[in-house]
């Protein structure tokens, strides 16, 4: 009985942990999967067209493209740790971002022969412009109390028109082999570079969290912003921070979206990003209304987005089609995690029990 | 013994005591309101100065009414859900499924014109019952549920048919083309008759429900219930109020107008898309804050509201006509006008604060 009783604390324990949420999808889809096309796990080797190793494969493609959405959901859980909302201009921004890389890069030219500027330069100038606009973001949120959503809703609008004004509505293209690695590959490694960016920016806030108090704070403001500020934080500027902090994270993302193409297009460049990185945040069983969160959870969650997501084009539903599945998805997740469901399902779980106990014995 | 009952109410004054702010007998309401009129006259006669007479024939008036009228209706349904506290960004969406559903019925199974409408109500009541029941009794935030709700309908739009087509059942098309000239108003053309201006069927259903929900968040019960959960849920609550209905009814009569809106919408492009409507919600959104109604609630004007529509729409063709690249200039003067309302509705929030 006793041995019964720490087995079932125990895995009371994993299910109550945050970070299983995510597991169990990505389980529950990799099963479907394997029972669907045991293909679907299959990895080739095999060399792309500059002669350069290459792995494909659905799971290579996961890693890839899930990437740049673990980048943003880093961001994106402080933005909705710390303010209780989120931020919607995301794929805008990454827009605007790419736009101006684009235009350091080729400088008057947009079809230049050979590169105006280092792509350090271009990126650190991307870095600065996103997070200037997440400034705004953020400063509208803290300081004119103005909810994220509405406030994110003004770049949401203008952010595409002012990508595209930055670079006189013309689409640049780079010919230099160079910045195609970010989003591509680098010669000699197989594997995407996405993956490394996006082990670095993991690492990142890894440290950041680990040596400041920064993820505390967070916590803390997200959860009640006037107490924390009688403890003697300054919750505006914990907000903001955390605004300017996913402007980072959209630059990176805006740097291996342009890497990409080695051009732009700025209407369709990251559309519909913003829900796939709330629902990251969602899926990782982050409250969206603000508090304790779990950074490994939501990065975890991007890569279970890309996997359903990769998922659904294999089954070749088309691309227009995606969001209402992704729909009824949040729609689940969200229900499932509202406390009038979770009181029900406990008590269901309950009068289940005493009859698994007694089978048992 | 009422003697001194209503002696107490009185001493207790200041609770109920009105906002009054800089401008000395004006409430915040009404503060909003004049902003926004004076914003959209100033913007009218500034167009009629500098782009020429164009602006000055009334049919260039009624044409920004034709053109706008399913987003009058959207930004009604908007403003409700913000006045109780709420949002709703699904409307483009259901606007989209609308047009795209009752274009696919028309001409695909040859249906009649109420069998479209019905297919348009419907669809409205759909998703205003699925996210009402989501946001009111499971307490989940209104901007995730309505998320999700707008890219279900544009998922689903592509489900419903993929590619772009007219509308060719005449029954629709005459409907249509159906033209309302108005008597005594209008402009001489260029061949010297006088030529009256003319709108459409769904300008008068726009101005119906305008009118409706004006008199709806007046004089009715359930108007002051939405002003009072909007204000304060906690006191509207305390008050009796029924706080699940009453944002539940807000969010049902919001998906139902955008229903209704999207079939104007398709009334005036004649076609169905997946891309239709796009950018809906947010223009509807703008129209609101614009029109004065506060982000968190309690306040708002069903007028204001179509004067923001006015001054949004007003904008747009005044960057169209200056010729510069739409593609771009439009976004930015919408987003600009947006900003700097939300800013005058911070201050004005912050103001009513310190009162």
């Amino acid at each position: 009985m006793g041995k019964n009783k720490t087995k079932a604390a125990g895995l009371k324990k994993i299910f109550g942990q945050q970070i299983f949420i995510p597991i169990a999808a990505l389980l529950i889809l990799a099963v479907f999967n394997l029972i669907a096309d045991p293909g679907f796990f299959r990895i080739t080797l095999g060399t792309n067209s500059a002669g350069n190793p290459v792995l494909s494969g659905y799971l290579i493609t996961i890693l890839d493209y899930g990437s740049e959405l673990a980048i943003l959901a880093i961001g994106m859980t402080l933005v909705t740790a710390a303010s209780g909302g989120q931020d919607i201009s995301v794929g805008a921004g990454i827009a605007i971002a790419g736009s101006v890389i684009l235009r350091v890069l080729c400088g008057r030219d947009s079809r230049p022969e050979e590169l105006q500027a280092p792509i350090i330069v271009a990126f650190l100038v991307a870095c600065l412009v996103a997070m200037l606009f997440g400034a705004f973001n953020g400063a509208l949120v803290a300081y004119f109390k103005i909810p994220p959503m509405i406030a994110t809703l003004i770049l949401f609008t203008a952010g595409r028109s002012i990508a595209a004004w930055i670079n006189n509505n013309e689409l640049p293209i780079v010919s230099d082999e160079t910045l195609s690695y970010f989003g591509g590959f680098i010669p000699g490694i197989p594997i995407p570079t996405p993956f490394f960016i996006a082990m670095a920016c993991v690492l990142i806030i890894a440290l950041v969290l680990r040596f400041t108090n920064l993820g505390l704070y967070t916590q803390a403001v997200g959860i009640n912003a006037s107490s924390s500020r009688l403890n003697g934080l300054n919750p505006q500027m914990i907000k903001f921070i955390s605004f300017v902090i996913l402007g980072l994270c959209v630059a990176v993302c805006g740097l291996i979206k342009v890497s990409r193409l080695s051009s732009i297009n700025y209407s369709v460049i990251a559309k519909d990003i913003e829900m796939d990185a709330i629902l990251a945040v969602a899926l990782g069983g982050n409250s969206l209304g603000g508090g304790k969160f779990n950074i490994w959870a939501s990065i975890l969650g991007a890569y279970v987005i890309q996997f359903l997501t990769t998922t659904l084009y294999k089954f070749k539903v088309q691309s227009d089609a995606l969001p209402a599945y992704k729909a009824v998805v949040v729609i689940v997740l969200v229900v499932l995690s509202t406390p009038a469901v979770r009181d029900y399902l406990a008590k269901l779980g309950k009068k289940l029990r005493p009859v698994a106990v007694k089978e048992v014995a | 013994m009422a003697l001194p009952n209503t002696k107490l109410a009185s001493k207790s004054g200041p609770a109920v005591k009105p906002v009054r702010g800089g401008l000395k007998n004006i409430s915040d309401s009404n503060l909003l309101l004049l902003i926004t009129i004076i914003v959209f006259v100033l913007m009218y006669v500034g167009a009629i100065l500098f782009q020429g007479k164009g602006f000055l024939k009334p049919q260039t008036f009624f044409n920004i009414l034709n053109a706008n009228a399913a987003l009058i209706i959207a930004s009604v349904g908007m403003s409700i859900v913000m006045i109780t506290g709420g949002i709703d960004i699904s409307v483009g969406g259901v606007a989209a499924l609308v047009s795209m559903s009752c274009a696919v019925y028309l001409d695909y199974h040859g249906g009649s014109i109420f069998g479209s409408i019905a297919i348009a109500i419907a669809i409205g009541l759909a998703f205003g019952i699925v996210q009402g029941i989501l946001v009111a009794y499971l307490d989940i935030q209104p901007f995730i549920v309505s998320l999700a709700g707008m890219f279900f309908a544009r998922g689903m739009t592509t489900i419903v048919n993929t590619k772009p087509f007219n509308v060719e059942n005449p029954a629709f098309v005459a409907l249509k083309e159906t033209r309302l000239r108005i008597p005594g108003v209008g402009s001489v053309n260029k061949n010297g008759t006088f030529v009256n201006a003319y709108v459409e069927i769904g300008v008068v259903v726009a101005i119906l429900i305008v009118i409706l929900m004006f008199c709806v968040l007046r004089w009715t019960k359930l108007g002051r219930h939405f002003y009072a959960v909007g204000g304060n849920a906690q006191s509207a609550l305390m008050l009796g109020i029924n706080v699940r209905r009453t944002r539940f009814l807000s969010h049902l009569i919001c998906s139902l107008l955008a229903g209704i809106g999207g079939y104007v919408y398709f009334l005036h492009v004649g076609s169905g898309s997946a891309s239709h409507a796009s950018g809906m919600e947010m223009n509807a959104i703008a129209s609101s804050i614009i029109g004065g109604t506060m982000l968190t609630g309690g306040l708002g004007n069903i007028i204001g509201t179509f004067f923001g529509v006015l001054s949004l729409s007003t904008i747009q063709n005044i960057v169209s006509s200056a010729g510069l690249d739409q593609a771009w200039w439009t976004g930015i003067t919408i987003a600009a006008m947006l900003c700097l309302f939300l800013l005058i509705q911070s201050v004005v929030m912050a103001r009513r604060k310190r009162s």
